[in-house]
């Protein structure tokens, strides 16, 4: 008999591809020979957008890169800013991006579990993540004002101080928390379903992971100890106390559990910042027109999905004279042929969910 | 179903059922998930415990042959256009569209080569949603506005 493959288009209007991603399935039968991901379908044009604006005009538009997690992108941002300009950031400043970027990271996790969960077919858990994401956006409102889209961290500092109901407040959620995350952990952890449908599937090993530079809770499922908050600590980490924890076989299972240890070790940092926080001011002497000098810089943060970083060159003017994002969401993506190679099609929305992509920092 | 659509005058009976029918168009809002961007995210929290959109009868639906009202959440690009543009042909008549969020209301922030300047110039528009992104107390009250649009609709009367 003759047979031939037989051409799949997933996407880009698809409710499991986490946005606007399209993947072109080539098909023996059930099994996938080959993928190619087709992006650019959320294209906006950021980077181009950066040379036309101040530094600080920009700020907003990072928020829209990865708008599940804006703070990281808030971070990194002002980061590499400071860089250039030599901009010391006052220790009551370092703590509050901490709590707030570690409570962020806790909140995209909640919404990859959700979303993942859904694709897989575990509605319940999908309800009771975004109860407690709800809580944590509380909190970031009481803070900032915004519920996800933040532009609070400003060039040397933050924009305002934290509210004095935060920290109670704070501590309130991260007492609850626990109970929560061991609720997921009971419905999915030790599942029968679960485990079959993400036990070996969508494997990894480590040295392909490190050679397609995938990095973050992706490339950690593979075994690989590397975090940007131990391997080159910026703000306050190397004071803190935490675990990075890693898996074994690399395949979407590990992933998961990688990513819900995750959940625990941000509620530890943020407790301990919140033991900690000093008083004192919140911003540095900033000057008022923001006009680095010529030169470029590069500065990462491990964001939720990786390593973050933005490359700017400055001309000394108050424009970038270019702004290039590292995304780590674009980098893992590229990972998805590879671990998709010879699994089942019924397989690919659990690859998909498990590199935990956003596809506006995949396009830009 | 075009033998009795807009063929009578007003009176008792066509207004009567006017109404009914509206009543069940309204109450069974089906949107399809179009989630492109940011708002999508919040369109997700809509549909989630705290906000709980079923309450409404809106019940999210994955594909467009089942849904009656397409909510475009987010930033809409060239690339996207088409495909936008499909999957609204592919919906059932009667159809709606909710643009939420500025940038598919009028390209929002991002005035660049690849973004198309607002969702109308695609499909046509019932109900704007303004925000950046629109919290889901803002797109309730933009289905609500619909509904209340749809009751105002004539379906046997001319």
């Amino acid at each position: 008999m003759e047979t031939k493959e037989l051409i799949l288009n997933m996407g880009p209007q698809h409710p499991s591809t986490h946005g606007v991603l399209r993947l072109i399935l080539s098909l023996n039968g059930e099994t996938i020979v080959h993928s190619v991901p087709d992006i650019g379908y959320l294209h906006r044009g950021i980077e181009k957008l950066a040379e036309n604006r101040t530094y600080l005009q920009f700020l907003p538009i990072t928020d829209r890169l990865d708008y599940i997690a804006a703070f990281p992108n808030n971070l990194a941002y002002c980061q590499t800013v400071e860089k250039l300009m030599g901009l010391e950031v006052p220790p009551r400043a370092q703590y509050i991006r901490v709590i707030l970027t570690e409570l962020n990271r806790i909140s995209s996790h909640l919404v990859w579990l959700a979303t993942h969960a859904l694709d897989i077919g575990a509605m319940t858990v999908f309800l009771y993540c975004f109860r407690e994401r709800e809580t944590i956006l509380d909190l970031f409102e009481m803070a900032t004002g915004a519920r996800m889209t933040f532009s609070f961290f400003r060039f040397g500092g933050v924009a305002d101080d934290l509210p004095r109901e935060f920290i109670p407040k704070a501590r309130e959620f991260l007492e609850a928390f626990p109970a929560c995350i061991a609720d997921y952990e009971a419905l999915l952890t030790k599942n029968r379903i679960w485990l079959a449908r993400t036990r070996n599937v969508a494997v990894i090993s480590a040295e392909d992971g490190i050679n397609l530079g995938m990095s973050g809770p992706s490339l950690r499922g593979s075994g690989v100890k590397w975090d940007i908050r131990r391997a080159a600590p910026y703000a306050i980490y190397d004071q803190l106390d935490f675990e990075i924890p890693v898996g074994q076989n690399g395949d979407v299972y590990d992933r998961y559990l990688v990513r819900v240890e995750e959940m625990r070790q941000s509620s530890r940092i943020v407790r301990q910042c919140l033991d900690r926080i000093p008083e004192g001011e919140i911003r540095a002497q900033v000057p008022r027109a923001i006009k680095p000098p010529a030169g470029e810089a590069y500065s990462c943060v491990e964001s939720p999905k990786g390593e973050l970083g933005f490359y700017i060159v400055s001309d000394g003017s108050e424009r970038p004279y270019r702004l290039k994002v590292r995304a780590p969401s674009f980098v893992n993506l590229e990972s998805l042929p590879v671990m998709m190679k010879g699994g089942l099609v019924a397989d690919v929305i659990a690859a998909i969910g498990s590199i935990d992509i956003v596809l506006g920092e995949v396009d830009r | 179903m075009g033998i009795v659509e807009h063929r009578f005058g007003e009176n008792v009976l066509t207004t009567s059922i006017d109404n009914l029918v509206n009543w069940a168009r309204k109450s069974a809002l089906w949107p399809m998930t179009f989630g492109l961007a940011c708002c999508a995210i919040e369109m997700m929290a809509s549909g989630a415990a705290r906000y709980d959109f079923d309450r409404f009868g809106v019940i999210f639906r994955a594909t467009p042959r089942q849904s009656d009202v397409m909510i475009v959440a987010g930033t809409v690009t060239k690339k996207m256009a088409s495909v936008l543009r499909k999957v609204y042909d592919q919906m059932p008549e009667p159809r709606w569209v909710i643009a939420m969020g500025s940038c598919a209301t009028s390209g929002g922030a991002f005035k660049t080569y690849s973004v198309i300047q607002g969702v109308d110039k695609i499909v046509p528009v019932d109900v704007f949603v303004p925000g950046c992104p629109p919290r889901p107390e803002a797109l309730m009250y933009g289905v609500l506005k619909l509904q209340e649009k749809i009751q105002q609709e004539k379906f046997l009367r001319k």
